[in-house]
C-alpha cells in the first residue's frame, strides 16, 4: 500500500538575489516518512527548507502541500497548512520562557482546548523542559534548546516537520535520543520530517529516505537503507 | 517644607505623565528598534481632536475618550501607511521620516486651527485639597495618578499574559521565528505603534490643561522630557520608563521651584546628556553600557 | 590636498563672484534680498550637510546655532554701536565674534556628540534646539525675550555713491562671505581630512583601530559645522536687521534638514539646491495664498505652515524614494549622460 503523497515539488528553483542556488528540485515525499536530505556545505539544503516554506521566494517551480499549492502564500500562514519549520540555530526565543515559547507555537489554533492538550504532550515528552517551564530561553543548554525548538513545533501539530540541521552542536547521546524520538513519533502518529543533515550518518540511520542534494540539485533519491549499505554508492556521492 | 510637598507632589504627578509618554516611547522602540520622533505631535494632534469633540458634544469625558481612539487610528495609520516603507539603508533614516511627520503634522494644525494657544479646561478642579495646613493633591491630580497607574498596570497586563501580548514580543524579539510560528509580524507592528500613540494621546491629555494650553508645539518639552526619562530608565526597560519619568518629573520640578521655570529646558538638556555621558545605559542597565 | 585642486577652486571663487556681480544688477531689491538670504542659509545648510552626510552625526540643533551667531553678531554690532564704533569695519569684528562663538559652543556640544550616536544624538540636538529659544526668555534682559534685538549695520560706503540700493550692498556682503566659506569647506571636503571624515562615518571600530583619532575627528566636524551655521544666523541677522526667538524655532531646524536631506546628504551643490528651497517654497506659498481666495486669517495660517508641510511631506518622500536626493539624482543622471557620450570616458565621481 503506497502512502499518500504530502509533498510535491516540482522544477523548484530559487536564489538569493541575482545568485541561484536551488535549480529543477523534484521531491516527493509521502506521509509518515522521514526523509534525510544530505550534500556538502553549499549545496543548498538549507535553502531548500527555507523556499519550501516560504522564507526565500521560489523563482520558478511548484510546490504542494496535501494538495493545497503553496505558491505566494506568506511565512507566517504556512504553519496554518500544517508545515512547521524548525530554522538552523533553533530559534529558541531567548527572552521568553520555555512556557511561553512552547505555547507560541500553538498560539495560531482555533481549537484552543486541543491546543492545550498537545502542549501537555509536548512537556510529557520532553521531561526536562516540564522541569524548567519557567526558565529563559538563553538559561537552557543546547540539547534542552534543541528540544524546545522540536516541542514548539510539535505543539502545532504539524504534518509535515522541516528539521534544519537539528543535532549541530549536540552531544552524541543527545542527538541519538533526538533521532530515536523521531522515529517514535513517525510510527506513533504518523508525522513527516524531511531532515537536513550535515552527520550524514545520523541521518541515515534514522531516515526511510535520502536525497542527495549537490550545487542545488538533487543527485540521488535512494532508500537510505541502501545509501547506507551500497559502498560505491556512499562513496561516489557522500565520500565514505 | 510645605513648599517641598508641593513642588513634589506636582513633580510626581508630572512625572507620571512623562512615565506615561516614555512607556509608549519604549513600546515602539522594542517593537520597531526605533525611536518615534513623531510621537509628540501625534499626541498634540490627538488631543486637539479631543477638544474638538468635548467642545461639540459638551462632555470632556467624551473627548477625552475620543483622543484616546484617534491615538489607536493614527498610530496605526502611521506605521501602515508610512514607516512600513521606510527602507532601513540608513539607522537615521526612520528618525529623519518621523522629523518630516512632526513638520506636517504642526504645520496641518497651525493650519486648520491656527498657532494661537487655545484654552484646554478640564472638568476637574487643579486646586490642592489642603489638609492641616499642607496643600497636597488636587482631584485633577488623582485623576492623573489613576489614569497613568491604570495605562501601567493595563500594558505589564498585556504584554505579560494575553496571547496577543506573547505574539507582540515574539514579533519584536525575533521577528522570523515567529513568523514561522503563524505570528502576523506586521500586523503585531502596527498594534505596537497603535498602543504606543494611544498611551501618547492619553498623556497629551492629561498635561496639556496644566501648560499654556492647546498649541501645535505643545509636546515639543514633553517628548524631550519623556525621552530623556526613557533613557534614564533605559531604552529597552518598561519599569525602567516609569521610574524615568518620575524622577525626570521629580527633578524638573525642583529646578522650576527652586531655581525658576524658565530654565527648565535647559535642565532637561543638562540630564540628557548627564545620563547619556554618564551611564548611556540607563540606570537600569543590566548589562554593560552598550554603544550609545 | 593635490595642486590641481586649490586653483579650480579659486576658480570657481571667481566665476561665482562674478555671477553674483552681475546677478545683482539684474534683480528687482526684494529678490536680492532673498538672493541674499538664499547666500545665508547655505552657510548653514553646507555646514549641515558636512556634518550629517559625510561624518553622519544627525543634528536637529543647526538652528540654534544659527540663532547663536545671529545674537551674537546682534549683540556685537549694537555694543560697537554703542561705543560710536558704526563704520565699515565693525561688521568684520562682529562677524568673527559670530564664528568664534558658535565655534566654541560648537566645540562644547560636539565634545558631548562625540560619544553619542544615531538616535540617541537626534535627540540630544533636539532638546538643543527647544532649550536655546527659551534662553532668550530666562535671560530676557540681556536678550530682550520675544521681541528680540534690533541689528545696527552701517549703510554702503559712499565710494559706491548715494542710490546704491542697500540691498544689493547686503547681497553683496551675504555672498562674499559666503564664498569664502564655501572655499574653504570644499577645501576641507576635499582634503586628506575629508577622507578622514567618512573613514570614521563608514566603520569607526575600523578606523580607531586603523589608528585615527575618531572622537577628535569627530568634534571638528560638529565645530565646522556649527561655525558655518552660525556665520549663516549672523549673515541672516544682518539682512533681517532684527533677531528674535521665532525665527529660530524647532521648525527652522527641521527645515535644514530637510533642506540637506532633498540637496542630498553630504554634497555641498546639493547643499545649494537645499538652500534655493528654503527660500524659494515660502515664496512660491505665499503667491499660491495671495492667488486663491482665501479669508485673511485663513491666508496668514497658510503662509506660515504650508512651507513646512512640504518640507515635512518632501522629507518623507526622499527618504522613501530617494535617499540619495536631489543632487545624488542629477550626478547619477549626469554621469549618465557623460558616459554615453561616444568620445568621452567616465568621469570621477566626487
Amino acid at each position: 500500500m503506497t502512502a499518500e503523497e504530502l509533498l510535491t515539488v516540482r522544477d523548484l528553483a530559487a536564489g538569493y538575489g541575482a545568485v541561484p542556488v536551488l535549480r529543477d528540485v523534484d521531491l516527493t515525499i509521502h506521509t509518515g516518512t522521514i526523509v534525510a536530505v544530505v550534500g556538502a556545505n553549499g549545496a543548498g539544503k538549507t535553502t531548500l527548507l527555507r523556499t519550501l516554506c516560504g522564507m526565500v521566494p521560489a523563482s520558478a517551480g511548484q510546490v504542494v502541500l496535501a494538495g493545497a499549492d503553496l505558491r505566494g502564500v506568506p511565512v507566517e500562514e504556512v504553519v496554518r497548512r500544517g508545515m512547521a519549520h524548525v530554522p538552523e540555530g533553533r530559534g529558541v526565543i531567548g527572552e521568553l520562557t520555555v512556557h511561553e515559547n512552547l505555547r507560541l507555537g500553538g498560539l495560531w489554533r482555533r481549537d484552543r482546548a486541543d491546543a492545550a492538550r498537545a502542549l501537555d504532550e509536548v512537556y510529557q515528552l520532553f521531561e526536562p523542559l516540564a522541569r524548567r517551564r519557567r526558565w529563559h530561553g538563553h538559561q537552557l543548554s543546547g540539547g534542552e534548546r534543541q528540544m524546545l525548538a522540536l516541542g514548539r513545533a510539535l505543539v502545532a501539530r504539524p504534518r509535515l516537520l522541516l528539521l534544519d540541521e537539528p543535532s549541530l552542536g549536540l552531544a552524541p547521546r543527545v542527538i541519538t535520543q533526538i533521532m530515536a524520538l523521531l522515529r517514535r513519533l513517525r510510527d506513533e502518529t504518523g508525522l513527516t520530517v524531511l531532515l537536513v543533515e550535515q552527520n550524514v550518518h545520523g541521518a541515515l540511520s534514522v531516515a526511510d529516505e535520502a536525497v542527495v542534494m549537490s550545487l542545488g540539485r538533487i543527485v540521488v533519491r535512494a532508500p537510505a537503507a541502501r545509501l547506507r549499505d551500497d559502498e560505491s554508492l556512499r562513496h561516489h556521492y557522500l565520500g565514505f | 517644607m510645605d513648599r517641598f510637598l508641593f513642588l513634589t507632589l506636582d513633580g510626581l504627578s508630572r512625572g507620571a505623565v512623562y512615565a506615561a509618554f516614555a512607556l509608549a516611547l519604549v513600546l515602539i522602540w522594542r517593537a520597531a528598534r526605533a525611536v518615534n520622533f513623531a510621537q509628540g505631535a501625534m499626541a498634540a494632534a490627538t488631543a486637539y481632536v479631543g477638544y474638538g469633540v468635548a467642545a461639540a458634544t459638551g462632555s470632556y469625558w467624551i473627548g477625552f475618550l475620543t483622543a484616546i481612539a484617534a491615538g489607536l487610528l493614527l498610530g496605526a495609520a502611521v506605521e501602515r501607511i508610512v514607516m512600513r516603507h521606510v527602507g532601513h539603508a540608513s539607522p537615521l533614516s526612520p528618525v529623519i521620516v518621523a522629523l518630516g511627520l512632526v513638520l506636517v503634522i504642526q504645520a496641518a494644525l497651525g493650519i486648520v486651527y491656527g498657532n494661537e494657544f487655545r484654552p484646554a479646561p478640564t472638568p476637574l478642579s487643579r486646586s490642592a485639597v489642603t489638609i492641616g495646613g499642607l496643600r497636597l493633591l488636587s482631584p485633577y491630580d488623582l485623576f492623573v495618578f489613576g489614569a497613568v497607574g491604570v495605562v501601567v498596570v493595563a500594558l505589564a497586563w498585556i504584554f505579560a499574559r494575553t496571547a496577543v501580548g506573547l505574539r507582540m514580543r515574539a514579533a519584536a524579539f525575533a521577528p522570523d521565528v515567529a513568523r514561522l510560528l503563524g505570528v502576523r509580524v506586521g500586523g503585531m507592528l502596527t498594534l505596537g505603534w497603535a498602543l504606543a500613540s494611544a498611551v501618547g494621546a492619553l498623556a497629551a491629555m492629561l498635561i496639556v490643561p496644566t501648560e499654556l494650553g492647546l498649541h501645535p508645539n505643545a509636546m515639543d518639552l514633553v517628548f524631550v522630557s519623556a525621552f530623556t526619562s526613557a533613557v534614564v530608565g533605559g531604552l529597552e526597560s518598561p519599569p525602567g520608563a516609569v521610574v524615568g519619568g518620575l524622577a525626570v518629573g521629580l527633578a524638573l520640578s525642583y529646578v522650576g521651584g527652586y531655581v525658576g521655570s524658565d530654565v527648565t529646558p535647559l535642565a532637561v538638556l543638562t540630564l540628557l546628556l548627564a545620563v547619556l555621558l554618564i551611564r548611556p545605559g540607563g540606570l537600569f542597565a543590566t548589562t554593560t553600557a552598550r554603544q550609545v | 590636498m593635490s595642486a590641481y585642486t586649490l586653483p579650480r577652486h579659486l576658480g570657481l571663487l571667481v566665476l561665482g563672484a562674478l555671477a553674483v556681480l552681475a546677478t545683482s544688477y539684474l534683480l528687482e531689491p526684494y529678490r536680492l534680498f532673498q538672493a541674499a538670504t538664499v547666500a545665508a542659509f547655505l552657510c548653514a545648510t553646507a555646514g549641515l550637510t558636512i556634518l550629517t552626510g559625510l561624518s553622519g552625526q544627525l543634528s536637529l540643533g543647526h538652528g540654534a546655532l544659527m540663532a547663536v551667531g545671529a545674537y551674537s553678531l546682534a549683540l556685537s554690532q549694537r555694543a560697537l554701536a554703542e561705543r560710536g564704533l558704526t563704520g565699515g569695519g565693525a561688521l568684520p569684528i562682529s562677524l568673527l565674534v559670530a564664528v568664534l562663538v558658535t565655534t566654541a559652543l560648537g566645540a562644547v556640544i560636539g565634545v558631548a556628540a562625540a560619544r553619542i550616536r544615531g538616535p540617541y544624538l537626534a535627540g540630544v540636538t533636539l532638546t538643543v534646539a527647544i532649550a536655546v529659544p527659551a534662553l532668550t526668555v530666562t535671560f530676557s534682559g540681556v536678550f530682550n525675550g520675544e521681541q528680540g534685538l534690533a541689528v545696527p549695520l552701517a549703510p554702503p560706503p559712499a565710494v559706491l555713491g548715494p542710490y546704491f540700493p542697500y540691498e544689493r550692498w547686503q547681497l553683496w556682503l551675504a555672498a562674499a562671505v559666503t564664498l569664502l566659506a564655501l572655499l574653504l569647506l570644499t577645501n576641507l571636503v576635499q582634503s586628506r581630512y575629508g577622507r578622514l571624515l567618512r573613514a570614521v562615518r563608514d566603520d569607526e571600530v575600523a578606523a580607531g583601530l586603523a589608528g585615527l583619532p575618531v572622537a577628535g575627528i569627530r568634534v571638528l566636524a560638529f565645530v565646522v559645522s556649527a561655525a558655518a551655521a552660525g556665520l549663516g544666523g549672523a549673515l541672516l541677522a544682518l539682512l533681517t536687521q532684527n533677531v528674535s526667538p521665532g525665527a529660530f524655532s524647532l521648525a527652522l531646524s527641521l527645515s535644514l534638514l530637510t533642506a540637506v536631506v532633498v540637496g542630498g546628504l553630504g554634497r555641498l551643490a546639493g547643499a545649494a539646491w537645499g538652500a534655493l528651497l528654503l527660500v524659494a517654497l515660502p515664496e512660491l506659498t505665499h503667491s499660491l495664498a495671495e492667488a486663491l481666495p482665501l479669508t485673511p486669517a485663513l491666508a496668514h495660517r497658510m503662509e506660515g505652515n504650508l512651507p513646512l508641510a512640504i518640507f515635512g511631506l518632501t522629507l518623507v518622500l526622499v527618504v522613501i524614494v530617494a535617499p540619495g536626493g536631489v543632487q545624488g539624482h542629477l550626478s547619477r543622471l549626469a554621469h549618465a549622460a557623460w558616459t554615453r557620450l561616444p568620445h568621452r570616458a567616465a568621469p570621477p565621481t566626487t
